[in-house]
Order: C-alpha cells, then structure tokens, then sequence
C-alpha cells in the first residue's frame, strides 16, 4: 500500500535509494560523464538549456544524468535552479545578423548574400541505422576549408531584412524613437502571467515551451487548423554573443557567447482595413541547435497574432490563452502527475454520493442507468 | 521571520547549488507576502503572483510550498498533512523539505503547530488565534468548470456575476435531486468573492466560518494566492428550500471512536468488507492516547506513538 497508514517515509528513502540504483545501472559499465553527455548527447542538452530556461551546458548534462535521459525531468530540475537564481538584469538586444553562422538556409531564395549552408544537419541523411556507430570507430575531422575563399566572410543579413527592404515585409517592431532605448523586455518569471500577453512574453512563453506541444501546434496550422500560408524565409544556428550595458562603465561588455537557433517564418497576409497587404513575421528563437523547436515556434507565433492582424480566430493554434496556459510542460507534467498523490478525501465524498444517487436511482427507474459525469476530475 | 543564506548539506564547496532559508531567495519571499498582503487585504480574491518553480512538481503543492516559505520563520513549528494525515507520502516528503530547508521544529500535533500546511483537509481540532493554515491549491477558480477562459472569469469576479455558478447548483438539484459537489464546494467571503476552498470535502467548510486562524491559500501552477483573515464571514452557497449540508457518516471511527468527523473508508477484504477511520490522522491517535476506543481498535496503542515522536525529531536531525 503506497499510503500506508504508517511508514511513508522508510518508502520514500527506500524509492529513493532503488532509483539511484537504477539510474546508476550495471556497476560492471563504467559511469557517463557530463562531458560525455555534453559532446555527444548534445541536442539532448540543447533541449534541456531551452526549455529549462538556463544556458549552461554543464548543469543541463548533470540533470539529463540525474534524471536518467527522462528529459521533462531534466528540464524540471534545471528550471527548478534556475528559479532560485537572482535577476541580475537583461541584456542587449542580441544581434542574429552578426552571428558566428554553423547553419544557414532560406527556404525562399535559391541564393543569397553569405549563400545557403548546411552545417552539421540531419537533413539529407538517409534514416538507415549506422553498424559503425555500435563500436567505438574513429570519425575523421571533417575537412577544412580555407576561410579566404570561403563564403562565411561575407556578411549574411538575415533574409527577413531583404524582404523588408523592400517594403514587402512589416516592420520587425516600432522602433524606438532616436535617443529613447526600448521597453523593458517582458519576464513572466517575473510577474504573473494575464491574458492578453504583450508578444515579448508570448515569445518567452513560446521558447520555454514544449518542443512536443508547439510541434503539434505549428503543424496543425499547416493541415488547416488557423492557416498562415508559411515559408521558412531563415533557419540560422550558430552563436552570438550576449552583451550588457554596464551602469559605471557606460558601454556594453560581452558577457559570453550562446548557441541560439533562429527562424524567421514569412507568411501570407492579405491585408486588412489598414495594413496593405504584405508579408507578415513569425519568430522562433531558442537556446542551442533546436530548428524543429524554433520552427515551431515561429508557426505559433505567426498563428497566435491572429488577433493583432485582425484575422479570424478559429482554431487552437491562435488561441492564445489556450497555447500558452497549456505549453510548459513542467507545469504540465505537474498537474497530470499529480493524479498519483492520494485524492481518498475526495473520492470518499464521491463515492457517498455515488452510492446515494444509486440507490434514488434504482427506486425510482429498476431500469439500466444511464452514464452520467456528475463531476469535474479530480483535482 | 529573519534568515541567514546557509548551504545545503548535499551542497559540496564550490560546487553548484547554495540555498537560502527556506529555499526561496527573499526577493521572492518580499513579492509573495505582498501577495499574502493583498489577498489578506481582500478577503477570496485571487491575487495573481510571479509563482516559481519549486524543486517538487506543480501539481504537488507548489503554491501552499511557496506561501508557507516566504512566511516560516526559524521560531515556527510547522505540521504538514494530505488528506488529512500527517504520514501520507507527499506530506512527509514536504516535512522533510522544511526540516532540511528551514531546520524548523515539526509536530503533527495540531495544536502545537504555528503553521499548518494542508492539502484536502482542514483538521478536526478547532484551529486557535496565532495559527495558519496555508492550502495547496489545484484550481484556485471556482468557476473554471463553467468557463475555462481566465480572461472571462476575472470580468465575472470583478462585477460580481456569479449567476453561473447559482444555476449550475440549480440544475444539480433539478436533475439529480440535491447539489452534486461534495469537494471544493463554492464559498462566498465576506459577502463578495465567490472561492474555491481547494478541494477540501464540504464538510469542512463550516471550519473556514469565522475561523480564529489565518487561512492562507497558495495555487502555484496557476499563480494565484487567497486568504482568509481570522474572523471572516465564510458562507457555503446554498438555496433557502436547499440548504447547504455537510456528510454525515452512519458508523463512528472504527479506530477511536470519533462520530461527528470526516473518515475514510479502508477497504478490508475482497468480499465487500470495509472500515471506516478518521481521515485526520492526529485527531484519532490523541483520542485513542485518551483511551477511546473504536470497534475494530487494537488493544494495545503503541506503534504510533514511536512514528510521532519520530516526526518530530526531524527537525532537529536534519
């Protein structure tokens, strides 16, 4: 009995001590260390920073370890550091177009300024299971190309700011005027989240989100359900450095460099009473090498300015209450988890009225009952 | 309700996790008691608040972690119970938390307690002046089962329109003869707010009525505190021809005795054999250390008291 009247906490220790026992496994195989996880479980990582949160490589390798590969449990436990951390500040807006560029594609144009490059993709592999994999083999370096007759000097302005150079595309944002800086940036780590959100938070809640979730979301968008008609104007990945303003100097310093993925969907937009028509953004931008996450990002992000853009609201995906009181799955492995902790209280008030309504029932009508949900779940 | 950082005892030097008192950085503490503040302030209103992530899962107390955290103090002595029992798993394991994030004293005595962390359950002792009782909230909107949006239920409370919830009792009793919500059963209070009481079963919510003791509510998942200061008007909905009513159980606990409280029923044996005990765990073993006895009591009491005495000494060994 797993709430037996005495004795919840020798099980508890007991649990405990099994689980590191099982995540330990066969004492005959050496240990995974985090740099093992870190270099070749790198997505993994990558995952783990995004939704967490928190860009450190060595901390999301600890809680992939810790949570034996369970990757929400990695992302709870990295988010549940995180939360404890102080608010130092923000930084500056972070500038994707001067990005040390891993991966680079549009989807929109066959060539471009700094040109397409693949980078180290999954694209383009064919699915076949690798034999070679299974044993230690050597992988060669890759090879090294000369970096003067290579396209990566050039500069790569990000595709959006083509399009919109030539009025076809909206503006990213109002500018601010000339001597003001921008608003504070959004935390909903901050302070409580309300409905409507401003997009700054939407965005926030949408890079923490889940990958699972927002995939589904993006992709119901593209079967129909609330449309946009989506290019993926830019995929970049590669690293860009983080930079604060620092009061008693009066000039940003570099505070480190971070791995982002960035996409810029291009969509569809047939105008309204005051907009003319003209292409429309969806932004996606994540921590590490994450395009499926960043895509999707920015599929629910076009989806979710329904309303701004004075669009019809439809389907799921545009509903922004819905998407994003539903898309942090810590919360959400929480509260469907939950189901597990003892609810007898309840349930017994339950089963007095279940056992009452029966018995009216069956003195009124002998006949079959009919299936009635007298209440909500439990909570 | 001072505090000093220290380091955990996993915590090696240098290495990655230091926690204050408490776990919550005081910074977080400042921003929720001024949640508390304004809840108290304003009596069953929800007071949205920038909810953390605690180091257990949403869903498992986060919001009654966070509200008892930012008030505990060093001096406090804190009983934690789900279901109404001090040793079910989730109530031990928040125990331990705060024995080993706070070092505060622990009982399961109720009456010793300052604060008093609950999930399902008020206690069957009376609650005294001094006291809190701090909620874990699942779903802190009473009406989010009539309308799901959070936009459209914050109108309805801010210009008192609560007729959604007086037809839906209507209906209960239209259709099915009485009023089907046995837990988390609508209160107004202070003749205002419509509030969820977390799903406590409505016997307990004659408790909540002018309560001596600070009712606290925390509903981390959502980001929403409530309060209710100690000598509030607390009223269950209810209908003059329909009176509100709390369950009343045929037999008395089967352990010690006790009529005129909520049991749970145990289930013995696969031919239909079941008992009926106390579902506060503290309120049977003080009767039973009184020498009541119920039908199918043991003789001699004495495993619980080596488990009490246990409990309490967590606190210090932690």
């Amino acid at each position: 009995m797993y709430v037996a009247v005495k004795g919840g906490e020798a099980a508890i220790k007991a649990a405990h001590e099994l689980l590191a026992d099982r995540r330990r496994g066969d004492r005959a195989l050496p240990a995974i260390s985090l740099e093992q996880i870190s270099e070749q479980m790198a997505l993994a990582v990558d995952r783990v920073m995004s939704e967490g949160a928190l860009y450190d490589r060595e901390l999301a390798a600890l809680a992939i370890k810790q949570a034996r590969g369970d990757m929400i449990e990695a992302i709870f436990l990295l988010r549940a550091y995180r939360t404890t951390l102080p608010r130092m500040g923000y930084s500056k807006l972070v500038d994707t177009s001067a990005m040390q560029i891993h991966r680079r594609i549009s989807a929109t144009f066959k060539d471009l300024p700094g040109g397409q490059i693949l980078g180290p993709t999954f694209d383009y592999t064919h699915r076949l299971l690798d034999p070679s994999l299974a044993t230690d083999e050597e992988v060669p370096a890759p090879e090294a190309v000369n970096p003067s007759d290579d396209q990566t000097d050039e500069p790569m302005p990000r595709v959006s700011d083509l399009i919109a150079g030539e009025g076809l595309m909206e503006a990213d944002s109002e500018e601010p005027e000339s001597g003001c800086d921008w608003d504070e940036p959004g935390d909903l780590t901050r302070k409580p989240m309300q409905f409507p959100m401003s997009r700054d938070l939407r965005l926030q809640a949408l890079s923490r989100g889940d990958e699972g979730f927002l995939l589904s979301l993006g992709y119901s968008t593209q079967r129909g359900f609330g449309r946009s008609h989506p290019f993926a104007g830019e995929i970049r990945i590669g690293e860009v450095d983080v930079e604060v303003e620092v009061p008693e100097l009066g000039f940003a310093v570099s505070v480190g460099r971070i791995q982002v993925s960035e996409c810029q969907m291009v969509n569809q937009f047939k105008g309204s009473k005051t907009v003319p028509p003209q292409f429309t953004r969806g932004y996606g931008l994540v921590f590490g090498q994450s395009e499926r996450k960043s895509m999707s990002m920015a599929l629910c992000d076009r989806a979710l300015r329904a309303k701004e853009l004075e669009e019809d609201i439809l389907a799921p995906a545009q509903d922004e209450e819905f998407v994003i009181s539903h898309a942090d799955n810590v919360q959400a492995t929480g509260f469907v988890e939950h189901l597990k902790l003892p609810h007898y209280v309840d349930f017994q008030a339950e089963l007095k009225l279940v056992r009452q309504m029966q018995s009216e029932f069956y003195e009124s009508s002998p006949q079959t009952a009919e299936a009635d949900d007298t209440q909500e779940a439990a909570q | 309700m001072t505090s000093a950082p220290f380091s955990s005892s996993e915590a090696q030097s240098g290495a990655i996790a230091d926690y204050n008192f408490a776990y919550l950085d005081e910074q977080t503490k400042r921003m929720i008691r001024r949640a508390i503040l304004k809840g108290i302030a304003i009596p069953g209103y929800q007071v949205p608040f920038a909810s953390r992530e605690m180091p257990m899962p949403y869903g498992w107390g986060t919001g009654g972690v966070q509200v008892t955290a930012s008030i505990i103090g060093p001096d406090d002595t804190l009983k934690v119970i789900d279901q109404g029992a001090d040793d079910t798993t989730n109530a031990v394991s928040i125990r331990a938390f705060f024995a080993k994030m706070a070092k505060v004293k622990t009982t399961t005595h109720t009456g010793e307690a300052s604060v008093i962390q609950t999930r399902h359950r008020i206690p069957e002792e009376q609650l005294h002046e001094g006291q809190v009782i701090v909620f874990q909230v699942p779903i802190p909107e009473p009406l989010r089962f009539l309308e799901p949006r959070e936009t459209e239920t914050r109108k309805m409370h801010a210009v008192e329109d609560y007729g959604l919830m007086h037809v839906k009792l209507y209906e209960d009793i239209a259709q099915k003869g009485h009023i089907a919500t046995n837990y988390a059963y609508p209160v107004k209070v202070k003749g205002r707010y419509i509030m969820d009481p977390s799903p406590t079963p409505k016997f307990d919510n004659p408790k909540m009525n002018q309560s001596e003791a600070l009712q606290l509510y925390g509903a981390g998942r959502e980001m929403r505190i409530y309060a209710i200061p100690p000598y509030t008007d607390v009223v269950s909905l209810d209908f003059e021809d329909y009176p509100f009513e709390v369950q009343t159980f045929e037999e008395p606990c089967a352990l010690c005795g006790g009529t005129g409280v909520f049991l749970d029923e145990v289930i013995l044996d696969d031919q239909g054999g079941r008992m009926f005990v106390c579902s506060d765990s503290d309120y049977c073993e003080d009767r039973r250390a009184k020498g009541h006895r119920g039908a199918l009591s043991p003789d001699i009491y004495e495993s619980e008291e080596s488990l009490s005495a246990q409990i309490s000494q967590e606190g210090a060994d932690a």
